[in-house]
């Protein structure tokens, strides 16, 4: 299993752990009289599932077992590889805190992070998506 | 990869770049506001994002790996699929364009396309080598 196939999937079981933790608070919430900041964290909850782990682990999976592109770029652009890997996590972890953060303490700072988050999750998608194209073909 | 396959991850990772897109369209709008316009995004977020993306990225990745059969033609009755493929696309489309009764034909084409893609499959999971 090449390293950055692992790397996405160590990555993805962290996040996928994080978010269902983050639904046991969730329901736990009206029953213990959590503070109603907690539900800031639904829309975290839900994209560490699908984009954290779903979304992550279909990309470290492709990655290891697509056709292999050619005999000298066997699995693409590595560095590419590797800033999907980086744009998506950063991305996803200043989601991670910010989005709670910005609802609780509406400050500039937490909103551009936001921003920053976007941004970076967007460009991981499509860097994703042009890298491992030239792979989806027939043997 | 067989073909079908091919073209159901194509269509697959287009919906992952514009669904992020817009994810990231809303995701900004929260961080920084620009329109309230930009929530009425989300249905379609949400459609490309989980039929769009991994619901079609496992159908094709399923016709891919699953066991073939011994005996041509090895990927059986492929035409059930590739008309499956069609139909839960167009079905998607019409979803998308967020009109009731559209969104009601989308979803039957979506179901009937997913009976047909059952129907194909399931003969083919069965030991390898069978
Ligand atoms: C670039 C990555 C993504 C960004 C920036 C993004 C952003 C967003 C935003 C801003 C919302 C609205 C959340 C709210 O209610 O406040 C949302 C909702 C949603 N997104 Fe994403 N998204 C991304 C990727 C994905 C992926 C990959 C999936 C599924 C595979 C997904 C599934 C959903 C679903 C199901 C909802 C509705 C959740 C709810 O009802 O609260 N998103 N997304």
């Amino acid at each position: 299993m090449p390293t950055l196939t692992r790397y996405h999937i160590k990555m993805g079981l962290m996040y996928f752990l994080l978010s269902l933790f983050m639904g046991v608070i969730l329901v736990a919430q009206p029953i213990f009289n959590l503070s109603i900041d907690v539900w800031t964290l639904r829309p975290v909850f839900f994209h560490f599932l699908v984009v954290g782990w779903i979304t992550q682990i279909i990309i470290g999976v492709a990655h290891w077992m697509f056709p292999k592109r050619s005999k000298e770029q066997p699995r693409g652009n590595l560095v590419l590889g590797w800033m999907v890997f980086i744009c998506l996590n950063i991305g996803l972890v200043f989601r991670g805190f910010a989005e709670p953060l910005f609802f609780i303490y509406p400050e500039s700072i937490w909103g551009w992070t936001l921003v920053l988050s976007a941004v970076l999750q967007v460009v991981a998608g499509w860097l994703f998506v042009f890298n491992i194209w030239g792979r989806v073909k027939e043997r | 990869m067989p073909r079908l396959s091919v073209w159901m991850v194509r269509f697959s990772l287009i919906y992952l770049g514009i669904g992020m897109t817009i994810g990231g369209m809303m995701l900004w709008n929260k961080g920084i506001f620009i329109s309230v316009d930009l929530w009425r995004l989300l249905p379609y977020h949400i459609e490309l994002m989980l039929f769009g993306w991994v619901m079609q990225l496992v159908m094709g990745v399923a016709f891919w790996i699953v066991p073939r059969y011994t005996t041509p033609p090895r990927y059986g009755k492929t035409h059930r699929a590739w008309i499956a493929f069609a139909m839960f696309n167009i079905g998607l489309w019409l979803v998308l364009i967020q009109h009731t009764w559209l969104i009601l034909v989308g979803r039957v084409l979506m179901l009937l396309a997913v009976v047909l893609f059952v129907v194909y499959l399931f003969p083919r999971l069965k030991p390898y080598g069978e």
